[in-house]
């Protein structure tokens, strides 16, 4: 009954969301600053999640698949098909949900619970238009753009890897990423991230926006906020590999 | 005018106040008063509409805010200034910033416009040179004053007051009793203060609400309370020796 309600809540919250888009001039500065502070700041996050994927993935595929009868470009493959068609996405997703979801609960449920969102409402404001946004629409703009940033430090991170302990050269890890690369898994990369993007920047708005209680209710949302985002990524995750492959 | 009629409100199986009814002229200043959590908050909330009631109707100048469509309620809120209990200043911006925020988005004037009008506001509190201040290092007292230049800043034609000198020392909270009845004056503005602060309300206030009971239970004149036999408001307003003394010395 719970959930039905929070459903509801959120899927109303949306719709004002929708409604409220059209008021540019209201949120112009904040999605701009929205864009930075998820975009720009989430980047060296990024770079090293990204970098340490690609460099294990290397690394035990190497492990795993040392044999003569398998062609040391065959890692190359394994290692860019997956940084582009997965793991870019949803690692990246994950992190991102504890960095940019957590700041966004956490921010939107400080303003609730000091009322600064009634003091924005009562000032004539629409709050959802102000607040929650510019916050899902920089999600949904710059989450892709972190999807490239992933997969160059994911596939580059793979090289190095192979290179610096000796398992893949790079001209053999470089041939089988060019041999297997099809565009299809970077097209479907960047429906993820939009996909992930919205996901994480509406629920955690959603829970920080109705945050109530306080210190311990805000810690409590953005908690919720993390928890679920995650658990709505993978779920999303396994919903469009279904769909779209 | 503002006409609360027959305004009932709950949250789930909570009952917080039912059938309250009562005006509030132009130009007046009204004291809503009664104990910590009847709902006195609740109440100053459905009179710009940022909660819904259950039943009843908040007409203001004899239009109904709850059956407004949300763009004419948005405007009808540019009437009113509301000073919060926490002063919810926006932490991200400074003082300055703070009071021009709603000028920015809701005036065309000028950089030039938006500062005098600023200024203006923040030498209405006597904070001129708190201007470039971050809210971090403002006190309490300098707080409320903000949010006060920020609530008068549009010109309002009601000012809601949420606990005005709740947390405050005895001289800071008559420096804000004192900005009220000035702020009153000087602007000729509707004035709703919600306290429990009864110094506050004797200096203020022109008319009282009391609520208790979950419902309005007394409605007068600042005189007619203290002639009032009313039991429970007297056992409220004379529930200190300064509030005791001044009923024996009025009476």
């Amino acid at each position: 009954m719970k959930a039905l309600r929070e459903l509801g809540n959120y899927s109303t919250l949306l719709y004002q969301a929708l409604r409220s888009s059209t008021e540019f001039k209201t949120y112009r500065k904040s999605f701009f600053h929205e864009m930075v502070k998820i975009g720009y700041d989430s980047v060296p996050i990024i770079m090293l999640t990204g970098f340490f994927t690609g460099s294990v993935m290397t690394i035990q595929s190497a492990y795993q698949l040392e044999s003569a009868f398998i062609p040391l470009s065959t890692i190359g493959a394994i290692v860019s098909e997956s940084i582009l068609i997965e793991l870019a996405a949803v690692i990246s997703s994950l992190v991102l949900a504890g960095k940019v979801g957590a700041r966004i609960a956490t921010e939107l449920g400080t303003m609730r619970v000091s009322e600064q969102i009634d003091a924005l409402e009562s000032m004539g404001f629409n709050s959802v238009s102000f607040l929650v946004v510019p916050r899902v629409l920089a999600g949904i703009m710059m989450f892709p753009v972190l999807y490239i940033v992933a997969c160059v430090f994911g596939i580059g991170g793979g090289l190095l890897a192979g290179l610096f302990t000796g398992t893949v050269p790079a001209a053999d890890f470089l041939l089988g990423a060019r041999m297997y690369f099809q565009p299809w898994t970077v097209i479907f990369g960047f429906v993820k991230m939009f996909v992930f993007g919205f996901i994480i920047t509406s629920i955690s708005s959603y829970k920080g926006y109705y945050a109530t209680g306080g210190a311990e209710g805000v810690g409590k949302s953005t908690t919720n906020a993390t928890v679920i985002s995650c658990m709505v990524v993978l779920l999303a995750d396994f919903l469009l590999a279904s769909l779209l492959l | 005018m503002i006409e609360i009629k027959n305004l009932t409100k709950s949250f789930g199986d909570l009952l917080v106040w039912e059938d309250v009814s009562f005006n509030i002229q132009d130009g007046e200043t009204i004291a809503i008063i009664g104990k910590s959590g009847c709902g006195k908050s609740v109440l100053i909330k459905h009179i710009n509409a940022l909660l819904v009631p259950d039943s009843g109707s908040v007409l203001i100048d004899g239009e109904d805010i709850h059956k407004m469509d949300y763009v004419l309620k948005r405007k009808l809120r540019q009437k009113f200034g509301v000073l919060f209990q926490g002063s919810a200043l926006f932490d991200s911006i400074n003082t300055f910033e703070n009071v021009a925020f709603p000028l920015r988005y809701f005036s065309n004037q000028s950089e030039e416009e938006i500062r005098n009008n600023v200024m203006e506001a923040l030498s209405h509190v006597n904070l001129e040179d708190a201007y470039n201040k971050e809210t971090s290092e403002l006190s309490g007292g300098m707080r409320k004053r903000v949010g006060l230049a920020r609530a008068i800043v549009l010109k309002p034609n009601y000012i809601m007051y949420d606990e005005p000198t709740s947390g405050l020392d005895p001289q800071t909270s008559q420096e804000i009793n004192e900005l009220i009845i000035d702020l009153a004056k000087s602007l000729d503005i509707t004035s709703i203060v919600v306290t429990h602060d009864m110094h506050s309300v004797l200096k203020v206030a022109d008319k009282v609400a009391f609520l208790d009971q979950e419902k309005l239970s007394w409605h007068g004149t600042v005189e007619e309370m203290k002639k009032s036999e009313h039991k429970a408001l007297i056992d409220f307003i004379t529930a200190s020796e300064y509030q005791i003394k001044q009923r024996v010395e009025y009476n």
